[in-house]
């Protein structure tokens, strides 16, 4: 808490808050180390279960494996969404947030750095070795990560607004996926698209370029209306 | 007008009537609904302003 | 003046109460005689046969389907920049009844695909999307009925609604984009051009009767969310027609 407010003589520009509110969850984060391995590991785990479910054929399980890949990489990202609103809600952090002399659009952005860097980062990086598990190759496996690195961000970024608006609701967390998961479809189709563009020696670039447009639109406009989410929630 | 023609739209009266039915019977179910959801607002209104009557005309005596 | 004066629930409730029976009659006119000319007048459809029929209730309510999201992010915004609450009373209104004709579009949808595509469903961009903007509407009610606080929910569902309505672009897009790219022989839509005049007025008297029925509906739901929020205030209670 104490990290998060300026003190008297600091200089409260809009960097520096994004700065000081991803410095803390990342502390936060950091402490708890359970939880960044638990999200990874559903991540393994429900990736694991399809050659399971589908059988062992390669031919079959590299035609699914951008899809299955990218809907538990979503997956695994929705389920950490909690994490970034959930705990400062429930301790009265969130409130002092929103009363800090940074403004609450500026926070909102830092928080969803920290949580892309402790969840869609670890699962861009883990990905390539279930690819590998589903015979995928160099170029695709590179394909599959890049498209992670730019698409995680915006599954974070729209799962924050999720996340803010359903604080300290009962059943929240299912209630969010049913908010959350339409909005990540196109992520997804993009996403997914440009592993397959791949796999058929198509270019990636359009499917990929796409990811980041709506990165920066993204990153302009999500965290104005997550910090009205949180607002909205704490009144 | 031959109505046994009419209703099998070319052996394709399954569909036919599948689709027009299913949309007129949602319509009429959510009339009723409504209806029900507004007599009850109504009511409890109703009642709500009978109690408050009441409880008045007891403080006055 | 004479708008903002009707922004205020307690004049809003009469008003409505007048409205919602000559926009029942409307509708109830209108889709008689667009049922009529649809099933009786127009002629059969030289390709598809009788099956074409379908589009007479399939088309209007895909297009209420969308209208009607649309109008709750107009109302979304007067909620969030205004603050007015019957604006979010409209939205927890419609929403439902947006909700049932998107379901009638995508079952209309498929059951006219099976006789004409050979398939109930297929992931063709209009009907993925469709059947995701039922998401949307379903994702809107169940927040709405989960936040306990009225007030916070008008405004949460509001944002909501919102963020829906600039993703719904950028998701028919997307959904567009990918079916190119995964359909080699797509199933085609091609109506329209041959169409009848007949066949069109039938569709346009239909969707008429749509949009007049979800305004009766959508008010008669509107004054019942009105009494269950505002029913112990005192203007309620000062309207005999409130509870007659």
């Amino acid at each position: 808490m104490s990290a998060v407010l300026p003190r008297a003589n600091e200089l409260t520009t809009p960097e520096r808050g994004v700065w000081v509110a991803m410095r803390r969850d990342l502390r936060l984060a950091v402490r708890s180390k359970g939880e960044l391995a638990q999200a990874l590991a559903f991540f393994v785990i429900v990736v694991s279960l399809f050659p399971l479910a589908i059988g062992p054929e390669s031919a079959l399980l590299k035609r699914v494996a951008p899809g299955v890949v990218w809907v538990c990489a979503l997956l695994a990202v929705m389920l950490t969404l909690p994490r970034i609103f959930q705990s400062d809600y429930l301790d009265g952090t969130l409130e002092q947030l929103a009363l800090s002399r940074y403004p609450l659009p500026v926070l909102c952005a830092g928080k969803m750095i920290a949580h892309w860097l402790t969840t869609g980062v670890p699962l861009a990086i883990t990905a390539p070795l279930l690819g590998l598990q589903f015979g995928l190759e160099g170029r695709e496996l590179m394909v599959i990560v890049a498209g992670l690195i730019l698409g995680t961000p915006i599954l974070t970024m729209l799962g924050a607004i999720g996340a803010a608006l359903v604080l300290g609701v009962r059943g929240g967390s299912i209630l969010m996926a049913l908010l959350v998961l339409p909005l990540y479809i196109p992520v997804l189709i993009f996403g997914a698209g440009a592993a397959e563009a791949s796999m058929v020696g198509v270019d990636v670039t359009a499917n990929l370029s796409l990811l980041a447009a709506m990165l920066l639109i993204g990153m302009v406009v999500t965290p104005f209306a997550a910090a009205a989410a949180v607002k909205i929630s704490l009144d | 007008m031959n109505w046994v023609e009419f209703f099998s739209m070319d052996g394709k009266g399954f569909f036919v009537w599948g689709s027009f039915g299913v949309f007129l019977l949602c319509i009429v179910v959510e009339i009723v609904l409504v209806r029900r959801r507004i007599d009850c607002a109504q009511q409890s209104v109703r009642d709500s302003i009978a109690a408050g009557e009441a409880g008045t005309g007891r403080t006055a005596q | 003046m004479s708008l903002f004066k009707y922004s205020a629930p307690s004049s809003f409730y009469p008003l409505a109460g007048k409205l919602v029976p000559w926009f029942g009659t409307l509708a109830f006119v209108a889709a008689v005689i667009g049922l009529y000319l649809g099933l009786f007048v127009a002629p059969e459809d030289f390709q598809q046969g009788e099956v074409y029929r379908i589009i007479f209730i399939h088309v209007p309510t895909a297009w209420m389907a969308m209208f009607i999201y649309l109008l709750m992010a107009g109302y979304a915004v007067l909620t969030l920049v205004y603050q007015t609450r019957l604006s979010a009373m409209m939205m927890e209104a419609l929403a439902p009844t947006g909700a049932m004709f998107t379901a009638i579009a995508l079952w209309t949808g498929a059951l006219w695909g099976k006789p004409t595509w050979g398939t109930y469903w297929a992931w063709d961009a209009r009907m993925t999307s469709t059947l995701i903007l039922l998401f949307l509407y379903v994702g809107y009610i169940a927040l709405v009925n989960a936040i306990e606080d009225k007030k916070r929910a008008d405004k949460a569902g509001a944002l909501l609604v919102l963020v829906g309505s600039v993703n719904v672009p950028i998701i028919y897009f997307s959904v567009k984009w990918w079916n190119t790219l995964h359909q080699g022989a797509s199933v085609s839509i091609t109506q329209g051009n041959k169409m009848a005049a007949i066949m069109l007025a039938a569709m346009a008297i239909m969707a008429f009767a749509c949009w007049m029925y979800s305004i009766a509906v959508a008010f008669c739901r509107v004054r019942a969310i009105i009494l269950e929020r505002e029913g112990q205030s005192q203007w309620v209670k000062s309207i005999k027609e409130a509870v007659s």
